[in-house]
């Protein structure tokens, strides 16, 4: 269609400025406006963009459901694992200090990684939530990958 | 007083998208007036200094919640509704009358609150000057809000991750698979498998 | 006088929060109630923020030469709320979507009569 030529265009040129906001906004949230929510709801923005104009399949095949739901349970078990990280290193649950060479060090370190978890975890439930329900009008067909 | 003006401006402007977004009868419009109406509350986060606050709900409310009310729209779209609400049979004196109750009641709460803006409230006394003056010292993160969201009360972000990600699984397990009919055809027997 | 000029705010928050409520609860179409529920849910984050709000206050980012900061408790409060408030949202809707399925429409009025009926 004729009229789509300048969505695409302009999309193509505006996504990947979208994911590398996103990843400012994710490790530049100690020092600024920002943090995990606001980067994983911005990175599943630019896939949700590129499904809204490119179709919904192709938005699949770059990044699959099943992988989707693999980050949404990984983002979860990175922020709880650093807590066990921090029990086994003989401090209490969640207590980032013992995790670096000094207690600003280490704190320094669990926030970063705990927010990196946020965001995955963000991300992925975002995008489960667009794929289901762009999904659901469709009727089922004969021959489908997945499940 | 510039920020007054300001601040009563934005105020008065969502107050005008509410009201409408109550009489305006086509669905379409009123997600749209949503989408308008959260996009006018993060400025006036911005106004009011919160600066992450105002990113999240731009980003959230303004973003994803409009996207899901739309796809929701067009999934149960019929051609004899015409995506217009129906109008209501009963007369609105009980609701209207409960609304004003309730309203009057708050507003008497509100009476004895501390001014706007006022840095003796005792709000700003408790644990917050402990927070803005020891979050450098502790963590070494200049911004305060992610200090205390992620260090001071970690544990509350980590329920709050654990209450999404169930969210998605739920909306998974509701929604998740594709239709076995056509989409347009009514269907009146109960709830059936995906 | 005063006291207009130091609570106007709350006044307004407390209308828009009245007309969420009044779309909640005398309004028929599902999707229009969880309207509602959000311009709710909205107006009560404003009333929160406004709470912490320290007038000539910066924004909680600490810097060097800046003294007076707004209140940061509120924002961390309001921010985890943002994030709940979206998934029920999400949830809501995939529920209607799942009534429309089962019952053909999303009038209150049509279910509750389909309901009577069996």
């Amino acid at each position: 269609m004729k009229h789509n030529l300048i969505l695409k265009v302009v999309s193509k040129f505006l996504i990947p400025l979208i994911f590398l906001f996103a990843l400012y906004v994710q490790f530049h949230g100690d020092f600024g406006p920002g943090g995990g929510f606001q980067a994983g709801v911005i990175f599943s923005a630019a896939i949700i963009l590129y499904a809204l104009v490119f179709g919904v399949d192709m938005a699949k095949q770059v990044i699959t459901p099943y992988i989707l739901r693999l980050l949404a349970s990984f983002g979860v078990l990175i922020y709880a694992g650093t807590g066990v990280a921090t029990l086994l290193l003989g401090g209490k649950y969640l207590e980032y200090g013992v995790l670096g060479s000094s207690q600003v060090a280490g704190q320094h370190l669990g926030i970063l990684v705990i927010e990196l978890g946020v965001g995955i975890t963000v991300m992925a439930v975002m995008l489960i939530m667009f794929f289901a329900f762009a999904e659901r009008g469709q009727p089922e067909e004969d021959d489908e990958g997945n499940q | 007083m510039i920020d007054n003006i300001v601040d009563i401006t934005l105020l008065s402007l969502l107050a005008i998208h509410a009201i409408a977004i109550i009489r305006t009868r086509s669905l379409f419009a009123v997600v749209m007036l949503f989408s308008g109406f959260s996009f006018l509350s993060a400025g006036l986060f911005i106004v009011m200094d919160a600066a992450d606050v105002a990113f999240t709900e731009a980003a959230v409310g303004a973003g994803i919640s409009t996207i899901l009310m739309l796809a929701t729209l067009a999934l149960t779209y019929t051609p004899k509704s015409e995506k217009e609400e129906t109008l209501p049979i009963h007369k609105p004196w009980l609701p209207l009358g409960v609304v004003f109750i309730t309203g009057a009641l708050l507003i008497y709460g509100t009476w004895d609150i501390p001014a706007f803006g006022d840095p003796d409230a005792p709000a700003q006394k408790h644990v917050a000057p402990y927070y803005l003056e020891k979050s450098l010292f502790d963590t070494g993160v200049p911004n305060v809000v992610t200090a205390v969201l992620a260090s001071y009360r970690g544990f509350d972000t980590l329920g709050e991750v654990t209450v999404i990600f169930t969210a998605g699984i739920a909306v998974l397990l509701l929604i998740g698979g594709r239709r076995k009919r056509k989409p347009l055809t009514k269907t009146t027997e109960g709830s059936h498998e995906t | 006088m005063d006291l207009i000029i130091g609570h106007y705010n709350y006044w307004l928050v407390i209308i828009i929060m009245m007309a969420g409520f009044y779309t909640v609860i005398s309004r028929g179409n599902l999707i229009k109630k969880i309207v509602g529920l959000n311009i709710f849910q909205v107006s009560v984050f404003i009333l929160y923020i406004s709470i912490g709000n320290v007038k000539d206050g910066a924004v909680p980012i600490i810097e060097k030469g800046v003294t007076l900061y707004s209140n940061p408790l509120p924002h961390v409060l309001i921010l985890t709320a943002i994030v709940v408030g979206v998934a029920t949202t999400a949830l809501g809707l995939a529920l209607v979507i799942r009534i429309k399925e089962a019952y053909g429409t999303i009038e209150e009025d049509e279910i509750h009569n389909q309901d009577q009926s069996l």
